[in-house]
């Protein structure tokens, strides 16, 4: 380690550590990482979230690789986020969105991942309908997988960029409460953010009308609350979910109007949080529905952070997942 | 086998020396030391201080991450750690001198020069080492340096920078395997 630079620093100051800081080939979901990979991603990102902020936003590391951005669902916000993570880091990237892709024309997932193989992408950024395809398109490419959330499953960096966020804003994630509410049921976001907040040492309470709460939500380690009050009680994290317009068009929620005023967060019911909790949201919003105007847009919101840190932490995915495509470490080097 | 190349004496008489340098070149005025993380860091620390004595003014200091501007970054590397660049200042019009403890293949400079462009236009960039040791790959050459000495492959400079000073001294690579 270094020693092409031909010293040593006492103290074991050097500037590498062993593989072992992300052992993993691709990234599929929070439940597969260690608290401390979890921690080497944050810490990662925290070095391009000052990338994003000089005159010169973009660094040489991933030069000559190619990143896919491969979409089945319709998303503005993480694939663009994706987009700009890869170009920062100099690689060039491809987006292939489901309305322009071969998928409509009855090609398979496997045989677009085969013919997208031969381009010679070193990472496929995959979002899909289906829980698990990612892992399913893992076992059978060459180039490193993650996950841009697959179904009601996972969805790691929202997960990792949320737990960025918070961490920048109140220091730490050991310790505090985090409330989780709306549709918690389909909410991939949701999952992982439960998996990670555990890991690292958090109270998870979700709330959510009882049709839309998991039925193992306690397995997962989470408090669960069917009214959105007691959930808010001194949370120092409030993490509003999106409600799907078509599920409140089912047989899950009566109406958008009763959803609101149930479960919707005002400045009223987020007064029952701790003083200084942040609010937090991935998009995108229902504005006036799970979320009151002045909540999103006051000074305790911390949406538009949650953007600007996507970024970073989609920086840190790429670059730990395409330096470790490139098989073996060099000895010594 | 271990031999002393500087004790904390001849580090401090040649940073004296060099600090002279820099400022014989353009004073203090629009100066700006960028040390190469980490080694080169407290040395531009130290420098700034010097100045200060001789111009009465010490000069901005910031420091430098290379990690992710390394020519084999993407390859031989797999998940360094990336420390934290700081530059407070504004590069552009600046003449910045950058600061490491060692030069070898000159393949780090070459980064750092990269990395320093990336924060904007400075007037010039020089470089000032402890130690250069010879044996470049690149046509990179220290304008400001403190100790030269030609080794060969099979040894390497190791510098502590302690409270108490900076040592730097010559090892046989067969001495530390698996470090």
């Amino acid at each position: 380690m270094g020693h092409h630079r031909g010293r040593i620093h006492p103290g074991g100051n050097v500037t590498t550590t062993p593989r072992a800081r992300y052992p993993h080939r691709h990234l599929l979901g929070i439940e597969a990482l260690e608290r401390t990979e979890i921690l080497s991603i944050l810490d990662a990102a925290e070095s391009f979230f000052d990338v994003s902020r000089r005159s010169v936003r973009k660094v040489p590391t991933l030069r000559g690789k190619t990143v896919i951005n491969l979409f089945y669902e319709p998303s503005t916000r993480t694939r663009t986020s994706f987009e700009l993570a890869g170009k920062r880091l100099s690689a060039d990237v491809i987006n292939i969105s489901v309305s322009t892709s071969s998928a409509v024309k009855g090609e398979t997932l496997l045989d677009t991942v085969k013919n997208l193989e031969a381009m010679c992408p070193d990472v496929l950024v995959i979002r899909h309908q289906a829980s698990g395809a990612p892992h399913y398109v893992a076992s059978r490419t060459n180039a490193a997988v993650v996950n841009a959330g697959d179904g009601t499953h996972e969805h790691p960096t929202q997960a990792l960029l949320d737990a960025f966020t918070i961490r920048r804003r109140k220091g730490r994630l050991e310790g505090l409460v985090v409330a989780i509410c709306g549709d918690v049921l389909h909410s991939r976001v949701a999952r992982s953010n439960v998996l990670l907040l555990r890991k690292m040492g958090a109270t998870v309470r979700f709330a959510g009308p009882r049709t839309l709460l998991p039925p193992a939500a306690e397995a997962l380690g989470a408090e669960v609350h069917d009214r959105l009050e007691p959930a808010l009680e001194g949370a120092d994290v409030v993490m509003m979910l999106r409600v799907q317009r078509e599920r409140l068009a089912g047989t899950f929620l009566p109406s958008t109007r009763e959803y609101s005023r149930k479960f919707g967060l005002n400045e009223a019911r987020l007064a029952l949080a701790a003083p200084d909790a942040i609010v937090m949201h991935p998009g995108p919003m229902n504005r006036g529905v799970e979320i009151d105007p002045a909540v999103a847009d006051g000074s305790r919101s911390v949406i538009l952070d949650q953007v600007e840190a996507g970024v970073a932490v989609r920086m840190a995915v790429l670059w730990m997942v395409a330096t470790e495509a490139e098989g073996e470490p060099i000895a010594g080097a | 086998m271990s031999e002393v190349l500087l004790d904390p004496v001849a580090v401090a008489r040649g940073l004296r020396r060099v600090a002279g340098e820099i400022a014989e070149h353009g004073g203090v005025r629009d100066l700006a030391l960028v040390g190469i993380r980490r080694g080169g860091e407290p040395l531009a620390e130290r420098l700034a201080a010097l100045l200060r004595e001789l111009e009465g003014e010490a000069p901005p200091t910031g420091s430098i991450d290379i990690t992710l501007y390394r020519d084999d970054a993407a390859t031989a590397l797999p998940n360094p750690k990336i420390g934290p660049s700081r530059i407070p200042f504004e590069v552009r019009g600046k003449r910045v001198v950058l600061v490491d403890d060692v030069i070898y293949t000159g393949r780090t400079i070459r980064a750092a020069l990269d990395a320093v462009l990336d924060y904007g236009r400075p007037r010039r960039i020089e470089l000032c080492v402890l130690v250069d040791r010879g044996g470049r790959e690149l046509p990179i050459h220290p304008d400001y340096t403190v100790r030269r000495v030609e080794l060969g492959p099979g040894q390497r400079i190791e510098v502590a920078q302690k409270d108490d000073g900076a040592w730097a001294t010559i090892e046989d690579a067969s001495t530390l395997g698996g470090t």
